[in-house]
C-alpha cells in the first residue's frame, strides 16, 4: 500500500488550522442582502393574517416573503412532503417560520421582523406521544396512519410465540431514551445568488446538496439543470444538516425576487428549533432466553416522539427496529414501531439514526440477563455472535463481523474479568456492543441510479483532479477521496485536487449520511482511478515494451516490477497517455448490491456491510450526589481497514465523546407554559448556556482498538467509523453504574437526580431502578409475517398484498407525487 | 447610526475601521476587517469559537465590544502563522487530527497559544483547564491534547521546520 493505512495529515488540514476553510457564513458577495426569519411563538395555531406594511416601511427592508410566495410542499422523504419554506396557513411548533425579512443588514432585517404583525388562532397542542395517541384531533397533519400517529408498523420474522415458549426465562423491560440534538458548533447558514448567466446558485451548510437540489427545483419550479447547489464545508453535521431547510429555500426565492445575493445565518436559538435531532423513544423489549443465555425470541416495541414534521421520521421509525438482529443470533423477532406528531421541533437523524435508542435498551437488558443467569456479560454476547456471511431473521445480509475481536480487546484492555464487580461500592465497569450501517442499501428516492459517482481529470501537468458530489462535514471525506485516488495511481494525496459538494461540477453523491461516503464514494473513486491507471499503463507499457500488467504505480513513478529502474515519472506517464488516448478523463460509480429484504419496509436496514463496536466504561459514582464520572473508556471498532488511522481514531474518540454527552447530560426537553401564558410548549434549553455538553474536563482517556479485517464490500476493505462507535457508550455507561452502585437507570441521560432516586428507592426496599413504569397502549396493526431464512423464507412477507414492483421506476429530479 | 472609528494593531500591522458602536469585536473582525477566520457559535460566550488574543490574552470576541480594542494589539487565526510558515501548534493540529470540521479550531489554537506563551510546558491537566472554555463537537478533545503536547516538544526542540509527521502536505 502506498497511502492506505498510514497515519497522515488530512488533505484539508492546512486550510482548517489557518482559518481558511470557508464556511457558508464566511462568504460575502457584492450587493449582498441579509435575511432573518420570523418564527411562531405559538406551538400550534392557524395563521389568520400577516401584515408586512410596517416592516416594508423600514428604510432598510427590501423584501418580505410569506408562505404564499412558495406554496409547494417539500420534505426529505418522498412519503412525507409536509413542509413549506414558510408556513402557509398553520404553525406547528414554537419556532416554525412564517416570514422572511430581507434587508440591507442583519439589524434592519431583525427590526423588520419585529414590525411584522401576525395574527394567529391558537389550536390545542400535543406535547408527547401519549398525548398524541389520546388526542386524534385536531390533527397536526392531515396525513399519516391515523389521528396524530405519523407511522405505525409491525412485522414479525418467524414465530415469536414459539420462540418465547421455548425460553426458560422471559425478560420484559421498559426503557426511555430522551431526545437530544447535534449541537454542531457552526450554525446553519446559506447564501443564494443569481449567477451572472441568470441561473440560481446557493452555498449552504448542508450535508445533502443533492436533496436540497431536489427540494429547490420542486418548490421554485426551476429546472434542476439551472440550479447549482454548493455544499460548503460543514462546521459539524452529525445529521443536523441533512434535511432541506426552510431558510435554504427562502433565501433562494429572495435572491430570485430581488436579483441580489441574500444571506442568512441562523442564531443558536434558531438552530435548536431546526433540530432534526435524536427522537425521544419509549421502548418495551421482551427477550426470551434459555438458561445458558441463548436468545430464543425478541419482541421490541418503540414509540417515537417525532415533533411537528415528517423529516426522516419514517426511516427513523424503521431504524429503531432494523439492526437488533445483526449482532447476536435472534431466531425469532417481532418489531412494532410507532411515530407520533407533537407540537415540538421536528426530530430526525442524529449520529446513529434511530438505532442508539433501542441499542441502549437491548444492551442494558442483556446486562440484566447476564446478571440474573450468572453469566459474564462478555461471555453472554460472545456465545451467540452472528456468523459472518449470513442472513439475519429480518434478512439483513451480514458480511464480515469483527465483534468477537472487539469484545476480546476491550475485555483484555480493561482487565474486565479480574475487575468487574470487584472495584468496591462506587466504582464499576460496564460493557456493551453495537453495529451500524456502512451506507443505506437503498436510496431515498428508489431508482436504478448510482449512489455515488467520481470523475477524474488528468493532464500533462501530472495533476489529477477528482470530482464528486460528496460533502465534507469534518469527517474527512475529501481526504478519503484524495487518498484512494492517490493509492491507485501511486502518487501522494497532496497531488490530487478534490472538487466536492458542488452539483454543477461533480457527479451525484447522495450525501454525508448513513455512514455511506467512505464505502460508496470510495468504491466509485477506486473504479475511476483504476480506469485511469489502465489508460496510463497501456501507454507506458508500449513505450517500455513490457506487458501493462507488470507495471507498478508507486512513489510518483510508473515502473517495471521486474526492473524497477526502468520506468517513468508519473507526470511523464500521464503525458504518454494523453498523447496516446487524447484528453484524459475517467469516471467510476457505485451502487449497492440488491437487498435480500423484499418485504414492505425492508428498504431500511440493509447495507453493503456492517461495522461492529464493543466498549467497556469504567465509572465512579458518588452515591450522595448521584454524580457519575467516567474514568476511562476502552473501545474496539471493527473498521475493516483504517484508510487514514489518524482520522479513524478521531471518529472513534469523537463518537465516544458525543455518546458520553448523550449518556450523561444532553437532552432536548420541553415544558408547557401555564395556560394564561399560551400553554406553549417551549424548549427548556435553546442555548449553549443551558444545553449541557461535555467539555475538556469531562472527557476521559480513551483506549481505541481498530480491528482490521477487510470486508470485500469496502474500498480496500474499509467499513464505516463515523457513527457506530457512539452506540455502545450509553448502555455501557448504564451498565457500569449498575456495577458501581447496584441500581438500574433504564433511561438516558443518566443524570445525578435519577441515580439518587434509584438509590433512595433501593434504600427503602424498592427495586433500585429508575425508568418508565409502563409502555403506552398503541393500536398496533396486524404484523407483516416474514418467514425467516432458516424457515425457507425468501425475504417476502407471507401476508402482504402483492406490490406492483419491488422497485419504483427511475425517478428523475422532477416534482414528485407526494404522500 | 453614527459610526465610531477604531485604530488597533491587528496581526502585527496597524489597522483602522469604522462601524456602529454596538458591534462586537467578533462582528468587527468578520464584517468590517474582512477576517472571517474567527468563528461564531453561541452568541453568549459559551463555546469559545470566537476566541482571539487581545494584548496576548484570550478574549471571547462575541462578548467584547469592538471599541474596547482601541489601541490594543489583536491576534486572530489569520495572524498565527509567520508568513507561509505555520505555527508549531498549527502543524501539530493538522498532522495529528486535532481539527476535524475545523470550526472550533481557530479559537482553540489561539487559546492554546496563549497558554504556551505564559506556561511553556503545561501539564495535561493544565491544558485541559486552559481549553475548558472551548467546545469541540467532533474530536472528543484527545487529539487536541496530543497536538498541544507535540507542539511543546517541537518548540522545545527548537525546530520550527516541517514536522516529521504527516505526508507530503506536512509543513507547507
Amino acid at each position: 500500500m502506498n497511502v492506505v493505512g498510514k497515519p497522515r495529515r488530512r488533505v484539508d488540514g492546512r486550510a482548517k488550522v489557518t482559518g481558511q476553510t470557508r464556511f457558508a457564513d464566511d462568504l460575502v458577495l457584492p450587493r449582498m442582502l441579509h435575511a432573518r426569519l420570523a418564527r411562531s411563538h405559538l406551538p400550534h395555531a392557524e395563521i389568520e393574517s400577516i401584515d408586512a406594511a410596517a416592516a416594508l416601511a423600514h428604510p432598510g427592508v427590501r423584501l418580505v416573503l410569506t408562505g404564499k410566495d412558495m406554496p409547494v410542499a417539500y420534505g426529505i422523504l418522498p412519503v412525507s412532503h409536509d413542509e413549506h419554506a414558510l408556513c402557509l396557513d398553520r404553525v406547528r411548533f414554537v419556532g416554525d417560520p412564517v416570514a422572511l425579512v430581507v434587508a440591507v443588514d442583519e439589524d434592519a432585517a431583525a427590526e423588520g421582523v419585529e414590525r411584522l404583525r401576525v395574527e394567529y388562532r391558537p389550536l390545542a397542542t400535543v406535547a408527547s406521544p401519549a398525548e398524541a395517541l389520546a388526542t386524534p384531533s385536531p390533527r397536526i397533519h392531515d396525513y399519516g396512519d391515523q389521528g396524530n400517529i405519523h407511522k405505525l408498523v409491525s412485522m414479525e420474522f418467524g414465530d415469536v410465540a414459539t420462540g418465547f415458549a421455548a425460553a426458560d426465562e422471559v425478560f420484559d423491560d421498559v426503557f426511555f431514551f430522551q431526545g437530544n440534538t447535534h449541537l454542531a458548533i457552526e450554525q446553519h447558514a446559506s447564501l443564494a445568488a443569481v449567477d451572472p448567466d441568470g441561473k440560481l446558485c446557493v452555498w449552504s451548510s448542508t450535508q445533502t446538496p443533492h436533496y436540497l437540489h431536489r427540494a429547490l427545483t420542486k418548490v421554485l419550479g426551476i429546472p434542476a439543470a439551472h440550479i447549482r447547489v454548493i455544499a460548503t464545508p460543514n462546521g459539524g453535521g452529525f445529521g443536523g444538516k441533512s434535511d432541506p431547510f426552510n431558510h435554504e429555500i427562502a433565501v433562494c426565492k429572495a435572491a430570485l425576487v430581488t436579483g441580489r445575493p441574500v444571506k442568512i445565518c441562523l442564531s443558536r436559538e434558531e438552530v435548536f428549533y431546526c433540530h432534526r435531532g435524536r427522537h425521544p423513544v419509549e421502548m418495551r423489549l421482551r427477550t426470551g432466553v434459555k438458561r445458558d443465555g441463548t436468545i430464543t425470541a425478541m419482541h421490541l416495541q418503540t414509540l417515537l416522539d417525532g415533533g411537528a414534521y415528517g423529516s426522516y421520521g419514517v426511516a427513523s421509525t424503521l431504524y429503531t427496529g432494523a439492526l437488533q438482529t445483526v449482532t447476536y443470533r435472534i431466531p425469532t423477532y417481532r418489531f412494532d414501531g410507532c411515530r407520533t406528531f407533537t407540537n415540538k421541533p421536528p426530530c430526525g437523524p442524529k449520529r446513529g439514526h434511530g438505532t442508539p435508542q433501542p441499542r441502549f435498551g437491548q444492551e442494558a437488558q442483556l446486562d440484566k440477563i447476564a446478571c440474573r443467569l450468572g453469566i459474564d456479560p462478555a461471555d453472554l454476547r460472545l456465545r451467540q455472535l452472528v456468523e459472518p456471511d449470513s442472513l439475519t431473521a429480518n434478512f439483513m445480509r451480514v458480511g464480515t463481523i469483527g465483534l468477537r475481536e472487539c469484545i476480546e480487546k476491550v475485555v483484555a484492555g480493561s482487565n474486565w474479568r479480574a475487575r468487574r464487580g470487584k472495584l468496591g461500592f462506587g466504582r464499576g465497569l460496564g460493557l456493551a456492543c453495537s453495529s451500524y450501517l456502512c451506507g443505506a442499501g437503498l436510496p431515498i428516492y428508489w431508482n436504478d441510479l448510482p449512489h455515488s459517482g467520481v470523475a477524474l481529470k488528468l493532464d500533462r501537468s501530472g495533476g489529477v483532479t477528482a470530482f464528486c458530489g460528496a460533502t465534507e462535514i469534518g469527517q474527512g471525506s475529501d481526504d478519503v477521496l484524495a487518498l484512494l485516488v492517490a493509492e491507485v495511481l501511486g502518487i501522494d494525496p497532496f497531488d490530487v485536487r478534490v472538487v466536492t459538494g458542488d452539483t454543477d461540477l461533480g457527479p451525484v453523491d447522495l450525501g454525508s449520511y448513513s455512514s455511506r461516503v467512505t464505502l460508496m464514494m470510495g468504491n466509485a473513486a477506486i473504479q475511476a482511478a483504476e480506469r485511469a491507471r489502465a489508460l496510463i499503463a497501456a501507454a507506458v507499457a508500449e513505450k517500455l515494451a513490457v506487458p501493462p500488467g507488470r507495471l507498478v504505480f508507486a512513489d510518483r513513478r510508473v515502473f517495471d516490477a521486474e526492473d524497477p529502474a526502468r520506468g517513468t515519472s508519473f507526470q511523464d506517464a500521464v503525458v504518454l497517455a494523453e498523447a496516446a488516448h487524447g484528453t484524459l478523463g475517467t469516471v467510476g460509480s457505485y451502487k449497492p448490491p440488491t437487498s435480500a429484504a423484499k418485504y414492505k419496509f425492508g428498504g431500511v436496514g440493509p447495507s453493503p456491510a456492517y461495522s461492529y463496536t464493543a466498549a467497556v466504561l469504567e465509572v465512579e459514582v458518588d452515591p450522595d450526589a448521584g454524580w457519575v464520572r467516567v474514568v476511562k473508556v476502552w473501545i474496539g471498532h471493527d473498521i475493516g481497514r483504517a484508510l487514514n488511522p489518524t482520522l479513524a481514531r478521531g471518529q472513534v474518540e469523537g463518537s465516544v465523546y458525543m455518546g458520553l454527552g448523550e449518556a450523561l447530560m444532553e437532552e432536548s426537553a420541553f415544558r408547557r407554559l401555564p395556560p394564561k401564558r399560551s400553554a406553549a410548549l417551549v424548549h427548556k434549553f435553546p442555548s449553549l448556556l443551558e444545553y449541557k455538553s461535555p467539555t475538556t474536563l469531562e472527557m476521559p482517556d480513551v483506549e481505541t482498538y481498530l480491528i482490521e479485517n477487510p470486508d470485500g464490500a469496502g474500498p480496500f476493505g474499509a467499513k464505516e467509523v463515523g457513527q457506530g462507535p457512539l452506540l455502545p457508550i450509553m448502555p455501557a455507561l448504564a451498565n457500569a453504574v449498575f456495577d458501581a452502585v447496584g441500581v438500574r437507570i433504564d433511561e438516558i441521560p443518566v443524570t445525578p437526580e435519577k441515580v439518587r432516586k434509584a438509590l433512595d428507592a433501593q434504600k427503602q426496599g424498592g427495586a433500585g431502578r429508575h425508568g418508565p413504569a409502563r409502555f403506552p397502549d398503541v393500536p398496533w396493526p396486524e404484523p407483516l409475517r416474514v418467514p425467516t431464512p432458516w424457515e425457507g423464507g425468501d425475504g417476502r412477507a407471507s401476508n402482504e398484498k402483492p406490490r406492483k414492483r419491488d422497485q419504483q421506476p427511475h425517478a428523475p429530479i422532477a416534482p414528485e407525487v407526494v404522500r | 447610526m453614527t459610526k465610531v472609528t477604531l485604530s488597533l494593531r491587528l496581526n502585527g500591522e496597524p489597522a483602522e475601521t469604522a462601524f456602529a458602536p454596538h458591534k462586537t469585536l467578533l462582528e468587527v473582525l468578520r464584517e468590517d476587517l474582512a477576517l472571517p477566520g474567527t468563528k461564531h457559535g453561541c452568541e453568549l460566550g459559551e463555546c469559545g469559537a470566537c476566541a482571539v488574543l487581545v494584548d496576548g490574552r484570550p478574549v471571547l470576541s462575541c462578548l467584547y465590544l469592538g471599541v474596547e480594542a482601541e489601541g490594543r494589539s489583536v491576534t486572530t487565526i489569520e495572524g498565527l502563522a509567520e508568513g507561509p510558515e505555520l505555527h508549531p501548534l498549527q502543524r501539530t493540529f493538522a498532522d495529528l487530527g486535532a481539527a476535524q470540521c475545523g470550526y472550533c479550531t481557530p479559537g482553540i489554537l489561539l487559546v492554546a497559544k496563549a497558554l504556551l506563551d505564559r506556561t511553556p510546558k503545561p501539564s495535561r491537566p493544565q491544558i485541559k483547564e486552559a481549553l475548558s472554555g472551548n467546545l469541540c463537537r467532533c474530536t472528543g478533545y484527545l487529539q487536541i491534547f496530543d497536538a498541544v503536547e507535540q507542539a511543546i516538544v517541537d518548540m522545545t526542540a527548537g525546530g520550527s521546520g516541517p514536522s516529521a509527521r504527516g505526508g507530503d502536505g506536512g509543513g507547507r
